[in-house]
């Protein structure tokens, strides 16, 4: 078709000419069009449903429009003080402007409240200075002076140095916050006393159970797989329906039945008190502590280990065991040097597709975590439902979606290299 | 080709059958003896056991009943890995995760065989398939016919007695085929290897082997040199596998001294050699290789019958002129005549008489 159609515009194109690529390059424009079309919804709703939200989230946890917005000529004022000594009446004098504007506009209590995330104690500061300077009726002589007698935090350097880190509109705060930082009162980088560092020890944890969970899915879905993948046609595609039922049931109710499994007077624990390998006061602990979160997840994860595995082991035919026995290798030794290789692939698409739904995963340990079984996304849910610090908890999700992102170049590099398919 | 005795056999099937669902036996009472550096081919249609056979004897397959003899020695309780036996598989089976000399290391790496021992013995068997500059190539790297020269170098570098190969040209062109076919014959001459080879091509079959095992439904329907198997088939099956073959029904009228008199559907009688037929009566299929009828008077042989024919089709085929005969009421008898100067392009409708010499036409079972 093409081909008629420039010939009909002088001759037809002869390899290697411009006209031979041009026309190539026409038709496929043509082939683009209708693919991008055909996609074009999908991309629209992805677009609006996951990107905006992401970037949502990326800007939530960085930034710090407070100062800006309610305290314009402090941010100025301050933006040429040099930090070393207190600053000038100046910006005494802009404080005290912005925050009788922000009386006016009963603003004052979110500046407040934003500073004192930062700093204890400056929730209450802020709240007494707005009142007290709303009272005067003349400003006085020096503010500075006023602002003293108010509070003598004013006449010293770590609350300026706060107001002057605050305004900026980027902040690295919710980061230094989401890896257990803080600044010093001088302004310095330290990491936060011992008792209160949460997060990096929440990702050490989410980061080494999502670990076990892939170690062990991988350890029951190896051999699953193939055993499967050696079964005629129509009993393997028996056992992967049962191997992908638990996929058709609903979450919950596969975790309530989790919860019947192993609660104290569950049915196991009853099973081993009756039959006397437990003492009846001695039951252990299943569920509602790691443990628990690790034998469920195991369960709702190993479909996605078993795909990818059973995919690649299809793959590879009987023969290449069958040439390396016949070489005079025992059947270990082929399996070890031959099949197992030849599965590298599948293996690693299977841990990294489990490691990644792991880290991020929210509903088994928030019901069955118990207080050490908890995940990273669990901590998250809380800053965003309960200690309503937005930030913080978009700082937290920021990361968790890098690492997340990081693994998934990784499971698609090595997918698309090796032509996996999790089907 | 001297066929083996029993005891001079290196390879013996004694009554082997096999089923693999307990319920119908896919090799049936089979009895073989392959002699030390014969080149034997099992030929069949699909489904017929070959591959099965090759297997039980390789100790992929257990047989059902019977005994596998290697050597003299029973080797039904010989595990696979250690029965040393060469083998060839039809999609090659080089382990892709492996370059050609990773390879063929392979094998001599799990018999223990010497490091300064090893490069010899590669190099000569990449030598000897003439793929000495493919070494560091991964398979991957290799078009079909380069790979499998290598499965075949693999297969002979720990020097095995016994090769196996099933189907190894099965996925090759047709030029390329003949060429490995030529290759796999000169090794096996060469090194003195025993191979039993599986195919379906009774081209490659008949090419190739020393003598031929014609499979069918479970049991060797003849085992004969490869000019045998053509030219005196056993039975109607052999006949119609190997080669084009005209099949006339008729009944047999007598029999005496080696020369049957069968008269065909139409009435007409033929002379004909019995093979598998023995009695008055009874109902037969005359097969005659189209290359040996004529239709020439003057050629024909002393004694011959004639039948009358009449021309429905002519076939231009360079060397050969193919043409198709209505004869005795079938339609597709079929004759083949050299593109010689002395010969005549029969024309569609033309009436002719054909005939051929009574060894020619094979009186077989009716099937
Ligand atoms: N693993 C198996 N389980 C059950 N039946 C089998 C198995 N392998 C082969 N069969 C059956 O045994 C019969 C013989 O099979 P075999 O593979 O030996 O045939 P073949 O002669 O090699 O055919 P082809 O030319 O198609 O390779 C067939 O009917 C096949 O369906
Ligand atoms: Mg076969």
């Amino acid at each position: 078709m093409s081909a008629e159609a420039t010939s009909a515009k002088g001759g037809p194109a002869s390899a290697g000419t411009p006209a031979l690529k041009a026309s190539l390059r026409r038709a496929e424009r043509k082939k683009r069009r209708g693919a991008f079309l055909l996609t074009l919804p999908l991309l629209l709703f992805i677009t609006v449903m996951f990107l905006i939200p992401l970037l949502g989230m990326f800007w939530l946890s960085v930034a710090n429009t407070t100062m800006t917005s309610y305290m314009p000529q402090t941010v100025k004022e301050l933006s040429t003080w040099d930090g070393k000594d207190l600053p000038p009446e100046a910006a005494y004098a802009a404080v005290a402007s912005d925050l009788k504007v922000a009386f006016k506009n009963h603003t004052f209590g979110r500046v407040a409240k934003r500073l004192n995330e930062e700093s204890p104690g400056a929730f209450g500061l802020i709240n007494k200075t707005t009142f007290r300077t709303a009272r005067l009726r003349t400003p006085p002589a020096s503010w500075k002076d006023e602002f003293v007698k108010i509070d003598k935090t004013w006449g010293e350097k770590p609350i300026w140095t706060l107001l002057k880190r605050e305004s900026s509109v980027i902040t690295s705060d919710f980061y230094v916050a989401a890896i257990d930082m803080q600044y010093s009162p001088e302004g310095k980088l330290e990491r936060v006393p011992a008792y209160a560092r949460i997060y990096i020890p929440l990702f050490i944890r989410t980061a080494w159970m999502s670990a076990l969970i892939t170690f062990l899915t991988l350890l029951l879905g190896y051999p699953l797989a193939y055993w499967i993948s050696r079964l005629p046609e129509a009993k393997a595609n028996l056992m992967m329906i049962a191997v992908l039922l638990p996929f058709w049931t609903s979450l919950l109710v596969r975790i309530t039945a989790w919860i019947v499994l192993l609660q104290s007077h569950g049915v196991i624990n009853s099973i081993l008190v009756g039959s006397g390998a437990v003492a009846d006061t001695a039951r252990p602990q299943l569920i509602n502590n790691s443990l628990g979160t690790v034998i469920v997840m195991t369960q709702v994860l190993l479909p996605f280990m078993v795909l990818p595995l059973y995919s690649v082991m299809k793959s590879i035919p009987d023969s290449y065991v069958r040439a390396a026995i016949s070489m005079g290798a025992h059947p270990w030794r082929a399996f070890w040097r031959v099949f197992a290789p030849l599965t590298a692939s599948g293996v690693g698409a299977g841990v990294l597709l489990v490691f990644i739904l792991s880290i991020g995963y929210y509903i088994t340990p928030e019901l069955v975590g118990g207080q050490n079984g908890q995940f990273i996304s669990n901590r998250i849910a809380y800053n965003v439902q309960q200690s309503l610090n937005w930030g913080l908890a978009a700082a937290l999700g920021t990361i968790l979606t890098a690492v997340t992102l990081i693994l998934f170049l990784l499971y698609g590099y090595i997918t698309g290299n090796r032509k996996v398919s999790i089907t | 080709m001297n066929t083996p005795t029993k005891t001079d056999a290196f390879v013996q099937f004694d009554r082997v059958q096999k089923s693999y669902d307990g319920e119908t036996l896919v090799v049936k009472e089979l009895n073989l003896s392959i002699g030390k550096g014969e080149f034997l081919t099992m030929l069949g249609p699909s489904g017929s056991g070959k591959t099965t056979c090759l297997m039980m004897l390789a100790g992929f397959e257990t047989a059902t009943q019977g005994d596998i003899l290697l050597d003299g020695k029973p080797i039904n309780a010989v595990p696979p890995h250690k029965r040393g036996i060469g083998m060839v598989f039809q999609n090659y089976a080089l382990f892709p995760h492996m370059t050609v000399n990773e390879n063929l290391y392979f094998p001599l790496e799990v018999r223990g065989i010497g490091k300064s021992e090893r490069e010899g013995k590669i190099k000569r068997a990449l030598d000897m398939v003439q793929m000495g500059a493919f070494g560091n190539r991964r398979p991957s790297q290799l078009s079909g016919g380069q790979q499998q020269r290598i499965a075949l170098a693999r297969a002979l570098v720990f020097e095995p007695s016994l090769v196996l190969m099933d189907e190894p040209l099965g996925a090759l062109d047709k030029q390329l085929r003949e060429h490995m076919q030529f290759e796999i014959k000169h090794l096996h001459e060469t090194l003195g290897i025993t191979v039993v080879y599986v195919t379906h091509d009774q081209g490659e079959a008949l090419t190739m082997s020393d003598r031929i095992a014609v499979f069918n439904d479970g049991r060797i329907q003849q085992l004969a040199a490869p000019d045998v198997l053509y030219e005196a088939p056993q039975n109607s099956f052999v006949a119609q596998f190997i080669g084009e073959n005209n099949k006339l029904p008729g009944t047999v009228e007598d029999i005496a001294d080696g020369r049957a008199v069968v008269r065909l559907a139409t009435g007409e009688v033929i002379a004909a050699t019995p093979v598998n037929v023995s009695g008055k009566g009874q109902k037969t299929l005359i097969s005659i290789r189209p290359e040996r009828v004529e239709y020439r008077a003057e050629m024909l042989p002393e004694g011959a019958h004639t039948v009358e024919a009449e021309v429905l089709e002519f076939i231009y085929m360079g060397d050969i002129f193919r043409t198709r005969l209505r004869v005795a009421g079938s339609d597709d008898f079929v004759i083949k005549n050299r593109n010689t100067l002395d010969q005549r392009r029969l024309k569609p409708g033309e009436k002719i008489r054909i005939g051929w010499a009574p060894q020619d036409a094979r009186a077989l079972d009716p099937l």
